[in-house]
């Protein structure tokens, strides 16, 4: 174990970074460049630090590790951090992205550099809280926290409908997570304690579960978004600047599946039984109709909001399906989507940076002037259908595996979307980048620079490593994994069997 | 000194008696130097409402029961009485400015609040109903005059003159819930009418909803909140900090002693009137912020809302202390968020005097970064998005309706929460979002340490929460 608390380094060093970024005076050039190296500078520290964490990680163990406990709110809530195999990806993941993200607005955003790196850092210090907190009550307050930073990140920072869309992004987030703040108080009421390890192994009666999950699931269910309360994410990632995309996507996004894993399956297992067949069926449209509706979209942007909210169908099928592979995909899922879909973010960046337009119809023929972009935005296009070798095949695959076991129907149906996303991400392909260089706007396009192939290289590097060998990332959250389905399953008393039946 | 400490009958009531001595000498010196005094006056008066605070905080703790009964200094009180205090000090303090240009020099402003505020203390500290009601009035008295304090203005002069009659009504109603329970019951102590109401009976029940009718006035709750928007915003800015702030203290502090204290014996009948005034006034101060361009009117259908969220704790609070608990906090924290808050909205002046739209504040994320952050993190904390405090206030009230079963309420409550959301939010986008309007002259010193220190308060609140509840859970305890 590590002598000094690691996880509270890692989670408030952005924190003090912001601080040291709000006292530089004033908001001429100098200014800008100090903030933005300042931020550069405090994420790539931070990324080390996770990474050394990570490595002194002991994947073999499923207990919470790094554990810091402290007094905090009248004795019961507990200042309570710990990692274990499922949460310390996204931690890795949020930390490996900052950086990125940090890159990636160093040229586009021109106004407001220091509130907008301010805004990034205070994020990341909420995000990474997120996935740390062994707490209740601190989850809620991480989870809660990081809508302020986004809300400002898309309102001053985003396109023509910024304000329609912050607003809309704040609301229905908040809409769903009070109730899982009155659910949080309930289960204090009945258990005197908002300690996670300890909800887990408390046992909820069946009625008092049936509620919790409900009110849990409307928060991430928001959170992932599931259909039918996607809205808001199409108008949130096209109006956001290209980071805010990406963090949007890759880990926001994922604090609802974390929270199923975390909350809904082991504190609810019972009721997480009784509502699996709906979150099937929400799965199912949210695969299918929302792929469809990817496939008529003018704006990428929007496509691939919509494409995200398919392939987040895809995490809580195999989520619920709770089986090992199903459980194991759906994280997988996860971090290869992280990756993926902030990379098509940024694709969409480079040529907006250029073109200021997202429009599809604005492009066409790309490769001609950049060969180096048309390579990199096909590697994640390929990641994107799921085709083997990128990671993206992956989560998909042990997905419908996990859940055909569980459910003949819904695994072929949501196999559909298989089909699908390869329609219309190849189409969106075959708009933006083949074809001849007809129009004269673009003739003059520059291909990716220095910092863009930076920014890419890492993520391309991911997506290959992860999808010929996938042992890197399943087997840090093996463990994890077959304690959180002993538990489910002891749980539920011997319905295991009977739930493999039908 | 130490012989007045001493005297059994007078200690209790030294801070009470340290104000209106004080409010009266302050007078006959601004009586006999005329207005050019107000600024001294002011100072001295500030240093009089500390010096209460002091005092308060040198009394032995324990319960001290004087005048027969009437008058009752326990933990609760104390907690309560340093909050209305606080609040009178910063109120003067946010008033020198406005005090200090020509024309609106008067030295009775502060002498007044200082005459409100020793009757707020006596209604906090109310141990029967005689007491409770010269509390109330002395209290009011001073206010309607305060709210006309600029009578030169039409829209001050017809707030005070509003306030004056619909506040009139409503003590009328309460003295007339006073006698009615006097009458069923035979005595007019707090403890007395304990014992009697274990009977019960139709009679009582009209005195308790007569009596109520007086409180929901004095706390700007649903359905006798309609003077609240009209004065918030005719009354000087100043004036309306005030307003959102000590007197609320006191009018919530006496509404839940008289529920805990008086009437144990019929909980089903006073707990449903307070689940329906407090589902009514959050639902309220949502939907009716919404339209409100002005922001002083907004800012009064907040302090409705937040009376509603306040009223929950008093709806739970009837077994256990953690509802008169979550009570306290919420009103601690409140008081820090209106200040902070009203500081921010005094602050909003142009060179050719102060403005009160919403849309002034157009771009001043980027006219003003400092003053717009803490004024964000105050409306991020009115709309009690954590980690602020005002997520915390929220946490305790809601923690202890689900523990009193009241489900629906707290479901309401979350609900109205995240409507209201929307009207805070929408004052941050203006903020932030908006191309700039013309800037504000720069903010004064104590403009600015108002808006710092509760602006900090508030960030920092949740760092170390432990004495502000540990105080309250032994302020609550000392009611029970």
């Amino acid at each position: 174990m590590a002598s000094w608390p690691m996880l509270s380094v890692i989670t408030f060093l952005p924190l003090l970074g912001a601080l040291f970024i709000m006292v530089l005076p004033g908001e001429d050039a100098a200014v800008k460049r100090n903030a933005r190296w300042v931020a550069l500078w405090v994420t790539l520290i931070d990324l080390v630090i996770v990474l050394m964490l990570a490595s002194r990680f002991d994947p073999a163990s499923a207990e919470f590790q790094f554990v810091e406990r402290k007094p905090w709110l009248a004795g019961t809530v507990m200042y309570h951090m710990g990692v274990d195999g499922i949460s310390l990806l996204f931690v890795i993941l949020t930390a490996a992205l900052m950086p990125i993200c940090i890159l990636a607005s160093w040229r586009a955003i021109e106004t407001r550099v220091k509130e907008y790196m301010i805004a990034f850092l205070v994020l990341e210090t909420l995000m990474i809280g997120t996935f740390c907190a062994l707490d209740l009550v601190l989850f809620y307050l991480f989870f809660e926290g990081g809508l302020i930073p986004m809300f400002l990140i898309i309102g001053v920072w985003g396109g023509p409908r910024r304000v329609y869309a912050s607003f809309k992004f704040f609301l229905y987030t908040l809409l769903g997570s009070v109730l899982m703040l009155l659910a949080i108080v309930a289960m204090y009421n009945q258990a005197g304690t908002t300690d996670i390890p300890a909800l887990m192994r408390y046992g909820f009666s069946h009625e008092m579960q049936k509620w919790a999950w409900l009110a849990f699931f409307a928060s991430f269910a928001v959170k992932m978004p599931m259909w039918p309360v996607h809205t808001w994410l199409p108008d949130a990632h096209v109006e956001a600047p290209t980071a805010g995309s990406v963090i949007l996507a890759a880990i926001l996004l994922k604090m609802g599946g974390y929270g199923f894993l975390r909350f809904s399956l082991p504190m609810f297992p019972a009721a997480s039984v009784d509502f699996a067949p709906l979150v099937f069926a929400l799965s199912v449209v949210a695969i299918v109709y929302t792929s469809l509706v990817a496939l008529v979209q003018e704006d990428m942007k929007k496509l691939i909001a919509y494409s995200s909210v398919a392939h987040m169908g895809f995490v809580t099928m195999g989520i619920f399906a709770a089986t090992a592979q199903g459980i194991a995909g759906g994280i997988f899922q996860m971090v290869s989507h992280g990756i993926v879909s902030a990379a098509l973010f940024l694709c969409v960046g480079v040529v907006y940076d250029r073109m200021h337009s997202r429009e599809i119809a604005t492009y066409g023929g790309l490769v001609n002037r950049m060969p180096l972009y048309a390579f990199t935005f096909m590697v994640f296009t390929l990641a994107n259908v799921g085709l083997p070798g990128t990671s993206g095949f992956i989560g998909e695959f042990l997905t419908l595996i996990g859940t055909f076991k569980i459910n003949t129907w819904v695994a072929t149906l949501a196999s559909l979307g298989l089909i699908l996303s390869a329609a219309y991400a190849l189409w969106l392909y075959r708009k933006v980048i083949l074809g001849t260089l007809e129009k004269p706007s673009l003739a003059a396009i520059r291909d990716l620079g220095v910092r863009e192939i930076a920014i890419f290289a890492p993520l391309v590097i991911l997506t290959i490593v992860f999808g010929v060998y996938p042992k890197l990332v399943l087997d840090m959250s093996a463990a994890s994994v077959t304690a959180l389905l002993d538990n489910y399953h002891h749980a539920l008393g011997g319905t295991k069997a009977a739930l493999l039946g039908f | 000194m130490s012989d007045i400490l001493n005297l059994p009958g007078i200690f209790p009531v030294l801070p009470e008696l340290v104000l209106v001595l004080g409010a009266m000498a302050l007078l006959m010196i601004g009586v006999f130097s005329g207005d050019r005094a107000t600024g001294g006056i002011s100072a001295v008066a500030i240093a009089l409402l500390a010096a209460c605070i002091v005092i308060l905080v040198m009394q032995p703790s324990g319960k001290v029961v004087a005048f027969h009964g009437s008058f009752v200094l326990d933990g609760y009180a104390r907690f309560l009485k340093i909050l209305a205090l606080t609040g009178s000090a910063v109120a003067i303090l946010m008033s020198i400015e406005f005090l200090s240009a020509t024309g609106r020099q008067k030295f009775e402003y502060p002498v007044l609040i200082l005459l409100s505020t020793s009757g707020m203390l006596v209604l906090v500290s109310a141990g029967d109903l005689i007491a409770l009601y010269l509390g109330f009035e002395l209290m009011s008295l001073a206010l309607y005059v305060i709210a006309a304090i600029d009578r030169d203005n039409v829209r001050s002069t017809e707030a005070g003159l509003k306030y004056f009659v619909l506040g009139a009504l409503s003590s009328g109603m309460l003295l007339y819930g006073c006698s009615l329970i006097y009458g069923f019951t035979g005595t007019v102590s707090f403890a007395g009418i304990a014992k009697a109401t274990e009977a019960g009976g139709i009679g009582l029940t009209f005195g308790l909803v007569f009596l109520f009718a007086g409180f929901c006035f004095k706390v700007s709750a649903v359905p006798f909140h309609m003077w609240t928007p009209d004065v918030y915003e005719g009354a000087p800015t100043p004036v309306t900090a005030f307003f959102a702030a000590a007197p609320k203290m006191a009018g919530m502090a006496v509404f839940v002693r008289a529920s805990i204290a008086a009437f144990p014996g019929i909980v089903a009948q006073w707990q449903q009137i307070v689940v329906f005034v407090s589902i009514a006034s959050m639902v309220l101060g949502a939907f009716a912020a919404i339209g409100q361009t002005n922001i002083k009117r907004l800012m009064a259908y907040s302090s409705i809302g937040h009376m509603g969220y306040a009223l929950i704790g008093l709806a739970a609070g009837t077994a256990t202390t953690d509802g008169v608990r979550s009570v306290l906090v919420y009103m601690a924290i409140y008081l820090a968020m209106t200040l902070g808050t009203f500081a921010g909205i005094i602050a909003m002046r142009r060179p050719d005097g102060p403005v009160e739209e919403i849309s002034d504040l157009a771009g001043l994320g980027r006219t003003k970064p400092t003053m717009a952050l803490f004024l964000a993190v105050m409306l991020f904390s009115l709309a009690g998005v954590p980690p602020l405090a005002g997520f915390f206030a929220k946490l305790y009230v809601f923690f202890a309706a689900m523990q009193a079963g009241l489900y629906t309420l707290a479901v309401i409550g979350v609900l109205a929460s995240v409507v209201g959301a929307y009207y805070y939010l929408a004052i941050v986008k203006v903020m932030y979002f908006d191309e700039p309007a013309p800037s504000f002259v720069p903010m004064r010193l104590e403009l600015r340490l108002v808006l710092g220190v509760t602006g900090l308060f508030v960030v920092l609140f949740s760092f170390y929460p432990g004495p502000l509840v540990d105080a309250a859970e032994a302020a609550a305890k000392s009611l029970f």
